[in-house]
């Protein structure tokens, strides 16, 4: 949490920088009598900042959620890009780990949904891991029926609710 | 307490509709029994303002059954079955005349001493004296209520049993467990995660629970006497679904530890844990018969949800649920003949029941968001998760079907109700 708070800052300043308006040249004073110039300092490197690709809004690694049809635990070809962008980040950052949370609409008891979603959440496992993730980045749990992001009874509301979310 | 009678002819059967309503919820009762045995219950002797409250209790936990039909007892209030004049009752058309007194012990124990006649015989059928500590009237008038109802109908009174729910207001959610009739309410756990799936250990002593409470899904155990706690099951993934052997030496529960919902069997104090069930697939709600010989379980295994059947001891499964749809929740009789469900189709939740030896399913509701049924233990109501005015409600149906009863809480939604010992 701490990281992504500190790369959502950096990126904030980057795109303050960025936004700035040119500096207006200033007007140079006569040029003072030449001086022997002293050797000029070695330049420092400039400092390398690295933008956590997870936080780029263009990058694949901003969709954080998969998304199923009724009664379906497998990851949807529309969503496979998705998975796989989240393992390779995982592959190249081994200390960053991720908790998926399997969530279901609420048509079938609450513990079959408990079930469904924890299916939903190992699917996404599945992938991760075969797109280079190690299994210790992985934890993996179901929140079922019970924490709907949307409570009306109808399909608007439950496909929103049929997914996995990939959080770091 | 408003009593409001409509009465309405559908074919041949009469529908009795009425509401009790007061500050902590109000009931509702749609049907009634094949044959209502009319009762008259005297006003009570003694101490007035108990009397009353008692017999308050007593009329609605028979209204409730939907088994009587209450004869008005205007102007006569015999103590002693010597003080009877039964020709007046058989001309009212009471077939049963409930007598009695009420009195305040020095320690402050109610005592209340009631006789129930037969009012064409002539005879007495029960006469008890019923005493209950201070305050705990409607305890008292329940069970003079399970008297009149087990000497009448000839099955046990379950109008001294407890129930169990889970109270949700946005995202607070309460453990509750309450009197039959929804009275005497107390909170058990309260959180602002979700709580599922209230268990009843046999002896009534504690209960089993899902919670959220640590992030994920685990199971405690809690008692209801000390109010202490403990995790049962805390592992990673999913822990859930907790049910009770008959002779409370174990439990059923589902982990997911091992990859999907799979069964396990555990021992109250979380150790012995044994996986039975080896499908992959989801394996849910497990359920013990009677004689604590078989799981009932719900399994996708076969493509949809649906009802399964094996030994505790593990051993091949045997499907029961055929047919269109998809079948969650499973539960036993008390008898042991047959199973309550919940039943899905065309997206419709129906509570329905199944007989072993014939196989066939009969839907006992017409339908809507009703989950999680759970017989009493007279095995003659069935008690379930219901939606009304956009509200979740407990709601009740009597096992042939005729008899349903709504009960709408204070606030919030009423889910996830069990019926206790």
């Amino acid at each position: 949490m701490k990281k992504l708070f500190i790369g959502i800052i950096l990126v904030n300043l980057l795109a303050a920088c960025a936004s700035q308006k040119p500096v207006e040249p200033v007007v140079e004073a006569p040029a003072p009598a030449p001086v022997v110039e002293a050797p000029a300092p070695a330049p420092a490197p400039a400092p390398v900042v690295e933008v956590d690709p997870l936080n780029d809004p263009n990058s694949l690694l901003a969709k954080r959620s998969t998304f199923y049809p009724f009664d379906v635990s497998v990851v949807q070809d529309a969503d496979k890009p998705v998975v796989q962008a989240h393992a390779k980040y995982l592959s190249e950052h081994s200390g960053r780990t991720v908790r998926l949370e399997g969530n279901c609409d609420e048509r079938g008891s609450n513990e079959y949904n408990l079930g469904l979603g924890q299916r939903r959440a190992n699917g996404v496992k599945q992938m991760l891991l075969l797109g280079g993730a190690r299994a210790s980045q992985i934890d993996t749990i179901s929140n079922g029926e019970e924490k709907p992001r949307c409570t009306e009874h109808n399909e608007a509301c439950w496909k929103q609710n049929r997914r996995t979310d990939i959080r770091y | 307490m408003l009593v409001r009678v409509l009465q309405s002819v559908v074919g041949s059967l009469f529908l009795l509709h009425f509401s009790i309503a007061s500050a902590e919820l109000s009931i509702e009762i749609i049907g009634a029994g094949e044959n209502q045995v009319p009762v008259a219950i005297a006003p009570f002797g003694g101490d007035q303002k108990l009397a009353l409250a008692i017999k308050d209790v007593v009329v609605n936990d028979l209204l409730r059954s939907g088994l009587f039909r209450m004869i008005d007892a205007e102007g006569k209030s015999p103590l002693e079955p010597a003080d009877v004049i039964y020709p007046d009752w058989q001309a009212r058309g009471a077939e049963a005349l409930a007598i009695g007194s009420v009195a305040v012990q020095p320690n402050g124990r109610i005592e209340a001493r009631f006789h129930l006649l037969d009012v064409v015989k002539q005879s007495e059928l029960a006469g008890q004296a019923v005493s209950a500590s201070e305050g705990q009237f409607r305890a008292v008038g329940h069970r003079i209520a399970d008297l009149i109802y087990e000497k009448l109908t000839g099955d046990k009174g379950v109008f001294s049993t407890r129930i169990a729910y889970v109270n949700r207001e946005g995202q607070h959610f309460r453990l509750v467990v309450a009197d039959s009739d929804g009275y005497n309410e107390q909170t058990v756990l309260s959180q602002n995660q979700p709580i599922m799936s209230p268990a009843w250990s046999p002896d009534g002593s504690h209960l089993a629970y899902v919670s959220f409470e640590t992030g994920h899904a685990v199971v405690y155990i809690q008692s209801l006497y000390t109010n202490q706690r403990k995790l049962l099951a805390g592992f990673s993934g999913t822990n859930s679904a907790p049910a009770w052997a008959p002779d409370g030496k174990q439990l059923a529960i589902v982990l997911t530890r091992d990859g999907s919902s799979q069964i396990y069997l555990i021992r109250p104090d979380g150790s012995d844990v044994r996986r039975i069930t080896f499908s992959g697939e989801i394996d849910t709600e497990p359920n013990f018969s009677p004689d604590g010989q078989y799981l009932l379980f719900l399994s996708d295994r076969g493509g949809s949800p649906q009802i399964y059947r094996m030994p505790v001891k593990g051993g091949p499964a045997e499907r029961m649920t055929f047919g269109e749809g998809a079948n969650f929740s499973p539960r036993y009789s008390p008898d042991g003949k047959g199973f309550v469900f919940n039943h899905r189709i065309s997206g419709k939740f129906y509570i329905a029941m199944q007989d072993f030896q014939t196989g066939q399913m009969e839907l006992l509701t017409e339908g809507g968001w009703e989950k999680k049924p759970s017989f009493a233990p007279n095995g003659k109501l069935i008690m379930f998760a219901s939606e009304a005015r956009e509200r979740g409600i407990l709601a009740t149906v009597s096992s042939d079907g005729r008899v349903k009863q709504r009960m709408f809480t204070r606030s919030g939604d009423a889910r996830e109700p069990v019926w206790g010992p």
